[in-house]
């Protein structure tokens, strides 16, 4: 779960995740990203795993397939063909298809302990919780593009004239 | 081998030819100057040093160097430095900008880039990894920051790091600054007009690579935990950021500028950051890439029907346009920094002429004729007008539009008076500013020689100080700022060298850092500093000097009576010189720069030294 009253835009949790997931500082490999069209409205966006999973379904390949362990949605590096399907199917547009890589990249909540989640509570921003099994429509809240939410969080933090 | 932590590769941008080019640097190169100001330093020597005197900081022949160091990136916190010959000082500032553009330029492949020549019309610098523009910006020249950063994003289609100059830098002044991310500023130096004579509206950088891997990555990870969990325990200083000075560097320390530093001191508790955090802040913390601090605030502000969004504003900010001028409304102090940050202007350095301005103005030097306006402290209309006359170099704002060194000797001209007579009102040094931190009370950090002997004049991120070989001293800023990190999460040198060893895989001392690196870097930065020119050269027996205002007494508040003591400064001055190996005005011995494998400067040092001799 996000909040984003508390994001600072540190981005610290895009660190976390690509040390954890590739030992190296990869802003753009991150699975959680952080973006912020209007600055001072930090947007951090990762997938939600929504219960009908609209990627998993979507996918011509079947690279993905959900985690028992953790619900999230995980890639097959040998399947994926990068046909971007999942990408369009996310109501978030969530997936990353990122250079240097041959499959897309979503969060797998790192098997149910997520980095990012640890380093944003462990310099006490606590912007990211991690909620199991959440309802559906706490899910729908989030899995939107990054601008809509902007949208929406600049009239209230900046406001108009 | 590899470069660990560094890409070794720098960006080579030429705007008159539209050319660009990758050069590598070699691995001894680093592990002499670091990286950041010490690199810059280092290629501006080797490319302008010879005819340094002759160049014209706002001609073609500048470069705008843009560098990061070994530690960017890796440490918490991100920092830049923007250099190149300083329309202020005439000589090498390591000017230091919170941006995204930092990590992006190592993601992209390259530590720094390097922009040479002169467009003949507006552009911008697009960087996506390997492929390198030098893109049309006619439609973005004349913008405002929020105005810019707007087009920005809708022609790009999305938000990516860059680096921009306001309507300031475009008009060549000399107080301008190089902008990102709305309020963040690389003030000191005035490199925005060095954009501005290139004719370069912004630098657009997107990586997507990865940061260059480190040497010791079990080493590495153990000291960034180290760090984030010393910086993220700051949380005075992350819930009120530097906007707490506003109150506590008047009221607690005495060192607050105050009427162009006539007072330093105040009890005025409307102006602090209680008032910006109960009434204006509108997102509170917000942080840079990677930091754990997160120091800054968003406010906004409206003052007759007009709305104006700045951060904190952060003390230096906030004191200049605020309590130097008069003003002790945050508001007020917050619009005029909004402001600033609009047209690109250093709120130090613009807050500095103005300041005198209106100390020159009361005491009749200047009158209404002058400005075409009354001018009066704590007048925020006119105050804003003027603002933006500087900007734009309307009228009186174009003498002003030089930074109050110069525009002393431009009132000078121009009333028939002795130059002397006007310089004892600016608070300069060297051509620069002084920061928003007086030495008379001595509450503060600043020691008597901090802004006499900084090779970086009234910058007070760079301030000199004994001893030689310790965070006291401009050293630490060598390292900060070479480094490239942010002084705010820096915790000590130690620290920093392990950090720096982590990340390179080098066998970096202490003692080889204070002994060797950091004069080599000071030293090549004196040497230039000294060289000065084209219009202005500095003389160290009349310019390694306080401004005369820091030897009148404190006139109010606990410390009245507080003032410098010039015997002390001299006698300081030298203890200091002869630390980093100096002769007694400041010129580093030859016997020095043989020790610093600085073999090329040792004919220039001769030279400068029977100038200043005969
Ligand atoms: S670590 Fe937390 S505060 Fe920082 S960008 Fe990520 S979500 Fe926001």
């Amino acid at each position: 779960m996000i909040d984003y009253n508390l994001c600072t835009g540190c981005r610290l949790c895009e660190i976390a995740c690509t040390l954890k997931h590739e030992g190296l500082i990869w802003p753009d490999a991150s699975r959680i990203k952080v973006f912020e069209p209007y600055p001072g409205v930090p947007v951090p966006q990762v997938c939600v795993q929504c219960p009908d999973y609209p990627c998993v379904a979507s996918c011509p390949t079947k690279a993905l397939k959900v985690s028992d362990v953790s619900g999230a949605v995980l890639v097959d590096s040998a399947l994926c063909t990068l046909c971007g399907n999942c990408v369009k199917a996310c109501p978030g547009g969530i997936p990353r298809i990122v250079k240097g890589f041959s499959y897309v990249i979503i969060c797998d909540l790192c098997g149910g302990d997520p980095a990012c989640v640890k380093e944003c509570s462990r310099v006490g921003y606590n912007a990211l919780k991690l909620i199991k099994k959440p309802s559906s429509t706490t899910i729908k809240l989030y899995a939107k593009p990054p601008e809509v939410i902007a949208e929406d969080l600049k009239e209230r933090v900046l406001g108009g004239e | 081998m590899s470069y660990f932590g560094l890409t070794g590769n720098l960006l080579d941008v030429d705007l008159s030819t539209g050319k660009t080019s990758v050069s590598k640097v070699h691995r001894i190169t680093y592990r002499m100057f670091l990286g950041g100001r010490g690199l810059a330093t280092y290629i501006l020597w080797r490319e302008l040093g010879r005819k340094w005197r002759q160049v014209d900081p706002l001609s073609p022949e500048n470069l705008l160097i843009v560098m990061t160091g070994p530690l960017t990136g890796y440490y918490p916190g991100i920092k830049l430095v923007v250099s190149g010959k300083s329309p202020q000082s005439n000589g090498v500032v390591g000017s230091a900008i919170s941006t995204d553009v930092a990590y992006a330029l190592k993601s992209a492949g390259y530590d720094g880039l390097i922009v040479r020549g002169a467009s003949k019309d507006p552009v911008y610098i697009y960087v996506e990894d390997d492929k390198v523009e030098v893109r049309d910006a006619g439609r973005l020249w004349g913008l405002k920051g929020s105005e810019f950063l707007e087009a920005l994003r809708k022609d790009l289609g999305r938000d990516l790091p860059s680096l921009y100059i306001g309507p300031a830098g475009e008009n060549l002044v000399r107080t301008s600054v190089v902008m990102s991310r709305w309020f963040h500023a690389a003030g000191y130096g005035g490199y925005g007009a060095v954009m501005g004579s290139k004719k370069l509206k912004a630098i657009v950088v997107k990586g997507s690579g990865p940061l260059p891997k480190v040497a010791n990555p079990e080493e590495f990870l153990k000291l960034r935990y180290e760090v984030l969990d010393k910086v993220s325990q700051r949380k005075t200083f992350r819930q009120w950021g530097t906007t707490a000075g506003l109150w506590s560097t008047g009221h607690d320390t005495s060192s607050e500028p105050i009427k162009n530093w006539i007072e330093e001191w105040h009890d005025n508790t409307e102006f602090s950051h209680v008032v910006m955090e109960r009434k204006y802040w509108v997102k509170n913390p917000w942080a840079d890439w990677g930091c754990p601090l997160a120091c800054m605030k968003v406010s906004k502000v409206s003052i007759d029907g007009k709305t104006y969004y700045t951060d904190g504003p952060d003390y230096e900010m906030g004191a200049y346009l605020g309590s130097n001028l008069g003003v002790f409304k945050v508001e007020e102090a917050t619009a005029l920094s909004s402001l600033a940050d609009e047209l690109g202007l250093c709120g130090i350095q613009t807050g500095n002429a103005l300041g005198f301005a209106l100390e020159l103005y009361e005491r009749g030097y200047l009158s209404r004729e002058d400005l075409g306006y009354e001018l009066s402290w704590g007048d925020f209309k006119c105050l804003s007008r003027l603002l933006e006359d500087v900007a734009f170099r309307r009228g009186f704002g174009a003498v002003l539009a030089e930074g109050t060194y110069r525009a002393a000797l431009k009132i000078a001209e121009l009333k028939k008076v002795g130059v002397d007579e006007l310089l004892q009102y600016a608070v300069q040094v060297k051509g620069v500013g002084v920061g928003a931190h007086g030495i008379r009370s001595r509450k503060d950090y600043p020691q008597p020689i901090a802004y006499a002997a900084s090779v970086q004049g009234g910058d007070h991120t760079s301030v000199a100080g004994l001893p030689a070989n310790s965070e006291e001293s401009e050293a630490w800023a060598v390292l900060i700022d070479s480094g490239v990190v942010c002084m705010f999460t820096a915790i000590d040198d130690t620290t920093m060298i392990k950090y720096l060893n982590a990340v390179t895989g080098w066998n970096l001392s202490k003692e080889e850092f204070y002994g060797v690196i950091a004069p080599r870097i000071l030293s090549l930065q004196r040497i230039l500093l000294l060289l000065g020119g084209s219009d202005v050269v500095w003389d160290p027996r009349k310019h390694d000097d306080n401004p005369p205002r820091f030897y009148e007494p404190l006139p109010s508040g606990p410390y009245k009576g507080a003032k410098g003591d010039s015997e002390e400064v001299k006698s300081k001055l030298k203890e200091y010189y002869l630390s980093l190996g100096w002769d007694e005005l400041g010129i580093p011995t030859e016997e020095t720069l043989k020790k610093l494998g600085l073999y090329d400067a040792v004919e220039v040092v001769r030279n400068l030294r029977k100038e200043l001799t005969t």
